[in-house]
């Protein structure tokens, strides 16, 4: 049998399986803590610190810190919710967020992080990198403008020698994401699709699928994201 | 209690949240008991004839005459209000701002498929009357302070009318979700 902890998140006590992640422990309890990067609790990049929450203190990415026997985490404070806010609004500067031209519009998770925390504008100017969009691929391309380099592509998506299909060059803001051609062209419909629909943002896109749902009926157009798990 | 004035402009913008403004429908009943308009497209009047409250802008600045307009805002209005991506981002005129002035003008003017056979003296206006283009798409608050945000492309007439209102009425703003969006 697994070993249960006792711990509290903001005030409120909850019981976590001893190994898993606070996000986790946190989504079983009904208790949201956004997320951008990490897309199954295992496994997560821990890339976009979106999640950071305070443990006994100290803050920390709840994606990756382990639940603890009567840890103390706070989640859903002021502080923590602008520190999150102004993360979001640092990932709409940093790339070319052009959102009305974007396929991945309405089913955006940076989008709709940005639509639940109420972002009108960004606080910081916006930084117009020249990004290079990746277009051979015949089923996918890669739009860099968009990318906020979570890395969830390259974790998850193998070919079928199970080979990654995405790998991350250079370091640091001159980081991109590449896909290798050859093996791109191998994949099939349903690896494409498995791509686009892990990465949170629109970076990469199904060729020839754009804008199938209308307007009204996508995923955040009238959903707020984590309403699933904290109504 | 006397009216609000209100102002409003489009720089280097599609006239989409204009059109939004105006999309409030029978409110626009409501909304001139409320405000009366000075400077704007919507009644043509050119020039400030007076102190404004508020200015909204469309648009973001994509030469010196949104710039000398914009600023020409700053000066007769109490808040200016950015509306829709491009007067907060510089919206999909943006989309140019990592792709060399000369070679935009020369892809508009020469090489383009609507000019390429069109234009045989090979001109790009450069009149001294007309407004140059900036190198890049800027967008409002890096030019003057924009007080308040309405995003959207264009912005919900729910989100302008609810905005606005409270605005100019000083009563609190509750913005459902759905009116926030941007797209
Ligand atoms: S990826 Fe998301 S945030 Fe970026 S442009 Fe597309 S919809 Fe907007
Ligand atoms: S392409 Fe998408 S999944 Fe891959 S790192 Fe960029 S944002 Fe993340």
């Amino acid at each position: 049998m697994s070993e249960t902890v006792t711990l509290t998140i903001d005030g409120k006590d909850i019981s976590g399986i001893k190994g898993e992640t606070i996000v986790q422990a946190a989504k079983r309890a009904g208790i949201y803590i956004p997320t951008l990067c990490d897309f199954d609790g295992v496994t997560s990049p821990g890339t976009c610190r979106v999640c950071t929450v305070k443990v006994d203190g100290r803050a920390a990415a709840a994606c990756k810190t382990r639940v603890a026997e009567g840890a103390v985490v706070e989640c859903d404070t002021p502080e923590l919710n602008e520190l999150r806010k102004m993360l979001i609004e640092m990932l709409f500067v940093e790339g070319n967020h052009f959102c009305p031209a974007c396929e991945k519009s309405g089913n955006c998770d940076l989008q709709a992080l940005a639509y639940r925390f109420a972002m009108m504008a960004p606080r910081f100017d916006y930084e117009f990198p020249d990004r290079e969009i990746e277009a051979r691929p015949k089923k996918l391309m890669i739009d860099r403008n968009r990318c906020v380099l979570c890395q969830r592509c390259v974790q998850s998506i193998l070919t079928e020698n199970d080979e990654p299909l995405f790998t991350v060059s250079n370091r640091g803001n001159k980081a991109i994401i590449e896909i290798d051609v050859k093996k791109a062209d191998g994949i099939d419909d349903e690896l494409a699709q498995k791509a686009m629909d892990i990465c949170p943002v629109g970076a990469i896109i199904r060729k020839r699928k754009g804008f199938s749902e209308p307007i009204g009926t996508r995923k955040y157009d009238k959903t707020v994201i984590g309403s699933d798990i904290q109504g | 209690m006397s009216k609000k004035v209100v102002a409003t402009t489009s720089l280097a913008g599609c006239f989409g949240c204009h059109m939004s403004l105006l999309d409030i429908d029978e409110r626009i009943l409501d909304l001139i008991e409320l405000v009366e308009f000075n400077k704007s497209p919507i009644d043509d009047i050119k020039t400030f004839t007076k102190r404004c409250d508020i200015g909204l802008i469309e648009g973001g600045c994509c030469n010196t005459e949104n710039v000398h307009v914009l600023k020409y805002f700053r000066e007769n209005c109490d808040t200016l209000i950015a509306f829709g991506e491009c007067a907060i981002m510089g919206g999909l005129p943006a989309m140019r701002n990592n792709v060399d002035l000369q070679e935009c003008l020369a892809e508009a003017y020469l090489t383009g498929p609507t000019t390429r056979n069109a234009n045989p003296k090979k001109i790009i206006p450069n009149d001294d009357e007309i407004p140059q283009i900036l190198n890049r798409v800027v967008p409002c608050q890096e030019i003057v302070k924009i007080d308040y945000y309405l995003p959207g492309c264009p912005p919900r007439a729910d989100l302008i009318w609810l905005a606005v209102s409270a605005l100019v009425t000083g009563n609190p703003l509750e913005l459902p979700y759905e009116v926030i969006k941007f797209d």
